[in-house]
This record gives structure tokens, sequence and C-alpha cells, in this order.
């Protein structure tokens, strides 16, 4: 288990450096951000001043080796548009994200999960029919139209929830979130449910799959023979045995979903880290760009980790010790 | 993605939901301030939001005209010395004098900034001595005249030195002594540090979701209309319109021109204001004998080099159907760089007529009766429509016989390109941030400087002593009827040698209840003052 942790943590730390070496070239090669950032009103001298107070006027190589050096001393860059650090302003949009992230995923699975294994168990009736069919519009409509046609509905004809922003925040045991408050709630529901009808529509065919193959297995069969009660055995023996292929999905989305929810943020106006995200490429702002790649990758092996140890859980036959190659 | 989808494809009348509370007022932002310091970054929404809590010694009103703001008047001593009487009585929000010592205070700080991506010192520079002869009187003395001091003013918000240990300032044009405790950026991110003359104080500020201002008690001026006013970026145009719609916000700046007849339709008001901003096309005229144009094929020689195919290009366009077709009516043809009756422009002056055989006979008489061709740089993301008005360019070019073919690309790489000029013909916009013409040909048409900074935005090397003479007269007369005279002078000199082609006028637009009323601005500003509850 030990030597196990190590080496995913090695090989992290590789993928953080190389993906840092290869944004920082590609974000100075689409172009030069005083371009963008200085007021058109600046005449050349101001722009030599900025280009030196940015320490964008240094060569190419000398830039990246204050960048390194810098980060090895776990300082990645001050951003260009904020004159802040970069690490900080992502942290900062941190918790919206993650609420919009794991309140999709909740609605993700605890909606997704039982309308696939009810559509597995019944494949021929009206219900599981519709929801097949439904699920195949999850997939297919662009998430952009969705969230516009989901403010049209439930904001502006309906006005049942505001069209977008985040609500006001409550700290409890610590941690403020707009989880705790009504208004936090009411702002929330219409991007999670953006954020959540694909990956809900994935769910939903695999926990499907997965039924209609487990449900024909000898010991179900079994159960049932053995006059298990109907509930025990969809509760137990056929969704523990779904889940596998579900958590693996999931854990792969649940990263997209924290690091790139740049569509869903942007049509809320939500201020979450995606939208920061694409408006730092927008004013090519690099520590940002780079801080944040960097730290998407380190989300994604945690979130690996956790589904591995997840695996382990379910699955008494997997144990953590990875096989060379 | 965010033009192929407006709300205009939805076809739902949409239905109110709640009122405005008559002491709020929630506006949404088309772009958000990057900071709450007044001195940090030089762009339009943090501007505007600076003249909310820190005002400075002049403003301007919605036509873009000087008036005052902690100066009640002011008046050149002699060509080099302005001198500003400072209204008495005014009080920070933290319940302290404003007087003289503040001024030099602010002045001093403004190339202070650190981090700063785009700073004041432009206006700022050159000051010599700031003299205060007593609490209420501040005199600025330049090395050489500059008229343009009065306009500089109204961009720099003024901070209390008491807040930040600044009592004894001196000021040096070299860097100021006695600066004391000098406040970082971020800090003006603090309510309680943020403390200004103006009608609102900052109440909330958080970065990417809203910004908070309310009244300042301390006030002395005309009571805000509103009580409490939050600042919403929703910086996607079809979300903002249905934020409108949805009544989540009473105001919002720059809706698509396809959503205005569904937001009309479901009963909110419009108001549109000719802008200072000039969409333009540029072109190649660098004449030195180791360049070559980049994008221009069918001849070895620059052919942009001469008057009358300058004057083809320009005939070529037809800046009404732009203006109606591409742009929905939210535009004015141009023929000069700013609209009339700003600063320097001339009533007379009438956009270059459509004459599409003129054009040709001007070609041919250049030598090139089967035209060239000519690549238009653009950027597709920055100015109202721009993609499109490139690519309707081209074909009216490409009619004459100039083949044209449109290089589009999104902001950040079009500007870096330009800047190392990449382009043999380019599409532009400027705006005029101190709404006189000096300003526009200093930049765009002015022989490229780099010691003066004169023509910093002349991406097309255009250049001719007669409009250089006529526009560094013009910037160095105190007297406006003179400088509006040579102002006048020099641009009629450069639109009738084609120095540039001048498309349109962009109109602004913003859109909110029908409760309420705006004073629509030129400089594209949106200023919670000028928003009232209609009568």
């Amino acid at each position: 288990m030990l030597v196990y942790l190590i080496r995913r943590i090695a090989q992290a730390m590789l993928v953080i450096a190389v993906m840092a070496t290869l944004v920082f070239f590609a974000v100075y090669a689409i172009g030069n951000p005083i371009d963008v950032l200085a007021s058109p009103q600046a005449d050349q001298i101001e722009l030599a001043a900025i280009s030196q107070r940015l320490g964008l006027d240094r060569p190419l190589w000398e830039q990246f080796g204050i960048f390194v050096w810098n980060a090895l001393r776990g300082d990645l860059g001050t951003s260009f548009v904020y004159a802040e650090p970069a690490a900080k302003l992502i942290l900062q949009r941190l918790p919206a994200t993650f609420e919009l992230a794991f309140t999709a995923l909740a609605i993700a699975v605890f909606v997704g999960i039982p309308l696939g294994v009810y559509a597995g168990l019944n494949p021929d009736s009206l219900g599981g029919r519709s929801i097949m069919g439904g699920s195949i519009l999850g997939f297919s409509l662009p998430n952009f139209w969705q969230g516009l046609m989901l403010i049209l509905i439930f904001a502006v004809i309906l006005g049942w929830f505001p069209a977008g922003g985040r609500g006001q925040t409550a700290t409890v045991l610590g941690i403020e979130s707009a989880l705790f408050t009504l208004d936090g709630l009411k702002h929330l529901i219409l991007p999670a449910m953006n954020l959540a009808l694909f990956k809900m529509a994935l769910v939903i065919r695999l926990a499907r799959a997965g039924t209609r193959e487990v449900a024909l297995q000898d010991y179900v069969r079994f159960a049932r023979a053995k006059g298990l009660s109907r509930s025990r055995i969809v509760g137990v023996h056929i969704l523990k045995n779904i889940l596998i292929p579900v958590v693996t999905i999931l854990g792969l989305e649940l990263g997209s979903m924290i690091a790139f929810a740049v569509v869903t943020e942007t049509v809320f106006a939500y201020p979450g880290m995606g939208k920061l995200l694409i408006d730092s490429i927008g004013r090519l702002d690099r520590p940002i760009v780079v801080a944040y790649l960097m730290m998407t990758v380190v989300i994604f092996v945690v979130i690996n980790l956790v589904v591995d140890i997840i695996y382990a859980a379910i699955d008494p036959r997997v144990r953590l010790s990875e096989v060379k190659g | 993605m965010k033009r192929t989808l407006t709300m205009a494809a939805l076809m739902v009348p949409a239905l109110l939901a709640g009122t405005a509370q008559a002491q709020n007022l929630r506006i949404g932002l088309s772009s958000e301030p990057t900071s709450m310091d007044p001195h940090f970054h030089n762009v339009g929404p943090n501007n505007f939001m600076r003249r909310h809590i820190f005002q400075g010694l002049l403003t301007t009103d919605e036509t873009q005209k000087i008036v005052g703001e902690l100066a009640e008047a002011v008046a050149p001593i002699n060509d080099t010395t302005w001198e500003f009487k400072l209204r008495k009585g005014v009080k920070f929000s933290d319940g302290s004098d404003f007087t003289a010592t503040d001024v030099v205070y602010s002045l001093c700080r403004v190339p202070k900034v650190e981090g700063s991506p785009s700073s004041f010192t432009v206006f700022t520079r050159g000051i010599e001595k700031i003299e205060t002869p007593d609490a209420h009187t501040v005199r600025f003395v330049t090395a050489t005249p500059n008229p343009l001091l009065p306009n500089n003013m109204t961009t720099i918000g003024i901070l209390s030195s008491k807040k930040f240990g600044g009592q004894n300032v001196k000021y040096n044009p070299a860097g100021c002594e006695n600066l004391g405790d000098l406040p970082k950026s971020t800090d003006f991110n603090d309510p309680t540090k943020a403390i200004g003359t103006g009608p609102y104080v900052l109440t909330e500020y958080t970065r990417g979701s809203q910004i908070v201002l309310t009244r300042n008690a301390n006030y002395q001026g005309q009571k805000a209309p509103w009580e409490r006013v939050t600042w919403r970026p929703i910086t996607s145009a079809g979300p903002r319109v249905a934020a409108l719609l949805a009544g989540d916000v009473d105001l919002i700046e720059n809706p698509q021109i396809e959503d205005l007849p569904r937001i009309k339709q479901a009963g909110f008001k419009i108001a549109q204001q000719l802008s200072n901003r000039i969409i333009y096309v540029h072109l190649d005229t660098h004449a030195a004998a180791d360049w070559k144009t980049p994008g221009i094929k069918g001849t070895d020689k620059n052919p942009l080099l001469d008057k009358r195919v300058r004057e083809a290009l320009s005939k070529a366009i037809n800046r009404q159907a732009i203006a109606e077709r591409i742009m929905g009516g939210v535009a004015q043809p141009a023929g000069d760089l700013l609209p009339w009756p700003l600063f320097g422009t001339s009533r007379d002056t009438k956009p270059t007529a459509f004459d599409p055989d003129g054009a040709k006979k001007l070609l041919a008489d250049a030598g090139y009766p089967n035209g060239f061709e000519i690549v238009l740089g653009t950027p597709n993301d920055r100015y109202i429509n721009d993609g499109k008005i490139s690519e309707a360019i081209a074909q009216m070019w490409t009619r004459i016989g100039v083949k044209t073919s449109v290089d589009a690309m999104t902001a950040s790489t079009f500007f870096t390109r330009r800047n190392k000029y990449d382009f043999s013909a380019y599409l532009a916009g400027w705006g005029a941030d101190s709404g006189e013409l000096g300003n526009s040909l200093n930049a765009l048409v002015a022989t490229p400087d780099a010691k003066t900074g004169a023509g910093h935005t002349n991406r097309g090397r255009y250049t001719n002593k007669d409009v250089d003479a006529a526009l560094i007269e013009a910037l160095r007369t105190i007297d406006d009827k003179k400088r509006e005279a040579l102002l006048q002078k020099a641009s009629k000199i450069a639109m009738d040698d084609v120095a540039l082609i001048p498309l349109h006028f962009e109109i602004t637009t913003w859109a909110f209840k029908n409760n309420l009323d705006y004073k629509a601005r030129v400089d594209q500003y949106t200023i919670a003052t000028d928003v009232t509850a209609a009568k």
C-alpha cells in the first residue's frame, strides 16, 4: 500500500512538472499579455514600464527560470491582471466550485442510479423506455443551450430560481458555504442541474447496462430462489455489482466537473474556478493559467487515488498493489 | 459559442418576476473591474467604478464635457501653470477633511503602484512641481505647456493622505518623499481602507461575484439616488439579458443587438448613445527601403503608399449598409476620428460616399487596373460584430478588384500580431478617453516616436509632416479656440490624405426596467448616480 502511494505521488510530480513547462511556453506563444492588459491609451514609454513591472522584459528562459525557482519554494507566481498570488486567487474560487461540482455529482448519483436500475430491471416498460429516451437528450443537447433553457424556463418564465450568480454564504463548523443558506441553495440548483444532466445521462446508461447484465447472473437467480426479498436483491446484490464502472466514470467526470465547468459557470455567471481559467486565458494571465493546470493535475491524481480505494472497498478482489507495466 | 445562441432564439415571451425595491439598484456588468484600487488599472470598468468611491479634481458629464468635482474652478496662470481652486468643506467617507495635501499625495502614489498592468502615469507625466499656497489651492507646473492637464485630472481618483500617514508628503517628479505607509492595491479591496469623497462607499467586494456600494453618509453633494448598488459581472451577453428578464438585475450594459426587440417586447426600456469609439481600417504605409508589407500579393510595390489606392479602398466601402445591416443601427458612419460635436471635430466633415465606379477609376489611375490581393486582419471578439464587418469590407474591396481575404482571430492574438506589424490592413477601434480629437490624432495618425509617445497605436506607420506640425502645435496651445482650430486642421489634412479609413462610431446600449431612466453616456461608462426612477 505504501509503495503504491509513493509511486503514485512520484508519477503525479512528474506529470505536474511536464504540464507546467508545456503550459508556460504555450501561453507565451499565444501572445504578449501586455497587448491585452494595457490601456489602449498607453504609449511606448508606458508599455516599456509595464513590461518591466511584470517582468516580461526579460528573456523567456530567464522568466522560466524565475518561475521554476519560485515554484520550488511554493510560490506559483503573481497574476498579471490582479497583482495577487495566483494560488490565492484560485483557492478563493475553490469553495464555490466544490459546492457546484459535489451538488451536481449528488444529483447525478441519486437520480441517475435509481433511474438506471429501474430501466435495467424493466427494459421494455414505458417507464424504462422513456428514461432511456430522456437520457439521449441529456447526452446530445449542448450544455450551453441547456443552461440557457433552464434559465429561461425556471428563472424568466416561472421565476422560481435566480438566473445566475452565487447566493449568500453562511459559516457552519468553520466552513463558509452557500450550501447552508436557502438563498445559496436556490442559486445553486439551476447551475448544478445544468452540470449534472450530462453525467446523469451517463450514469443512467451505465447503471442500466450493468443491471441487465447482473440481473441474469447465477447468484442473482440463486438469491431469488432462496426467497430473498426483491429490495434486498436489487439493493445489495445487483447494486453493489454495477457500481465499479459507475465509480470509475464518475471519478473521471468529477475531476472535469471541478476543473472545467467553464460553460456552466459562464452561462450562470457563477464565480467558480472554471470562469477564472477562461477569463485568464482570454487575458493571457500566464501565472494563473499555469498554476491552475498544475492544481488540476493534483485534483485528478487525488480523485483517482480515492477511486482506487473505493474499488477495493466495493470489490474485495481488487488489491492496491499495482503490477508493473 | 456566445454569438451563435442569443436569447432572441428563445421564442417565449418573458414574464416579470417581482419589482425593484425602491432603494436598491442591481446592475449587470459586461466586464468586471480588476481591482478597487483607483490607480491600479487604467481600463473602463475600473475607471467608472472608481468614480463612485473616489472623486477626481474634475470629472466629465455624459457628453464628456469637463466639469468641476473636487475643484470648483480651474484656470491657466501662464503657459506652464494650471491653478485649481478646491471645494471647501468636503469630507472623506471616514469624516476627515479633504485638502490640497490629499491631491499631492494621490499624484505621488500614481507611479508607485506595484504590479500595475496599466498605470495612470500617462496622465501625470511632465508635472515638474505641485504647489499648495493654501489648503484649498493647488498649482501644477509642467515642463512644457500642457493644455490637457484638466482632462488628465478627470482620470485620477483622490485618496486620503491621512489614512496612510502621508500628511507631510513632498512632491518630486523623480519620486516623492514622506509617503508614509503606501497602500498596496489589494488594500483597497477592504472597505475600511477604500476611503474616498465620492457619493458611495465600498461595502463588499467579492471578485467574480459582486461589488456592493452603499451611500456615503459624509457625502457633501447631491444625495445619491440609491441607498445600495449591487454590481454583478455577467460577462456573457445571453445570460446577462436573461438576468434582466428574470428580474435578477435592474439594468444591464451592452445587450446584444439581436436581443433588443425581445427586451422591448418584454416591457423593458433601452437607452442608446453615440460613443467616442471609432471603428477604422488602418493601412500599412511604412515606406522604409528594407520593409516588405506582409499581406499583399500581385504587385512588388506597396500600393497602399499611393493615396489614390487608399482613397479607392475608402470609396469602395458602403458605410451606410454596414451600419444598417451588420450593425443593426447601433453605428453611425464616420468621416472623422470623433463624432461631432466633441472637441476638435468639424460639423461639415462627412463620411466618404460609397462610389465603387470612382474607386475602380482611381485604382486604374494609380496603375492597378486589375487590382491586387490583400489580407485584412481583424479581431472577432473585441468590437460589436467586428468579424462580420471585416467580411463585408472584404467583399466590397473584392468587388472593385482588390481581392481581399479576412484573417480573423481572438483579440489577444490579434493585438500581439498587429503590434508586430503583421498586417498590411487591419480593422480596430479607438475610444478617445479624453473626449477630444488630439488624443485620437496623436494615437492613430501621428508619426510614431518612442521618445514622445506620439503615434503609439499608429500600427500602419502613417507619417505626414503637416499633420505632425499642426498636432504638435495644438498639443502645446493652452488657448481652447486656437487649439480646436489646429486640431481641425490636422484632422482635415489626415482625412483628406486617407491616413486611415474611418468606418463608423459605435452606439452604446443599456437596457433596464421600465420604472428607471438612464442618462446614456458618450464614454460608455455605467454610472449608478445617472440611473433615476422614471417620472
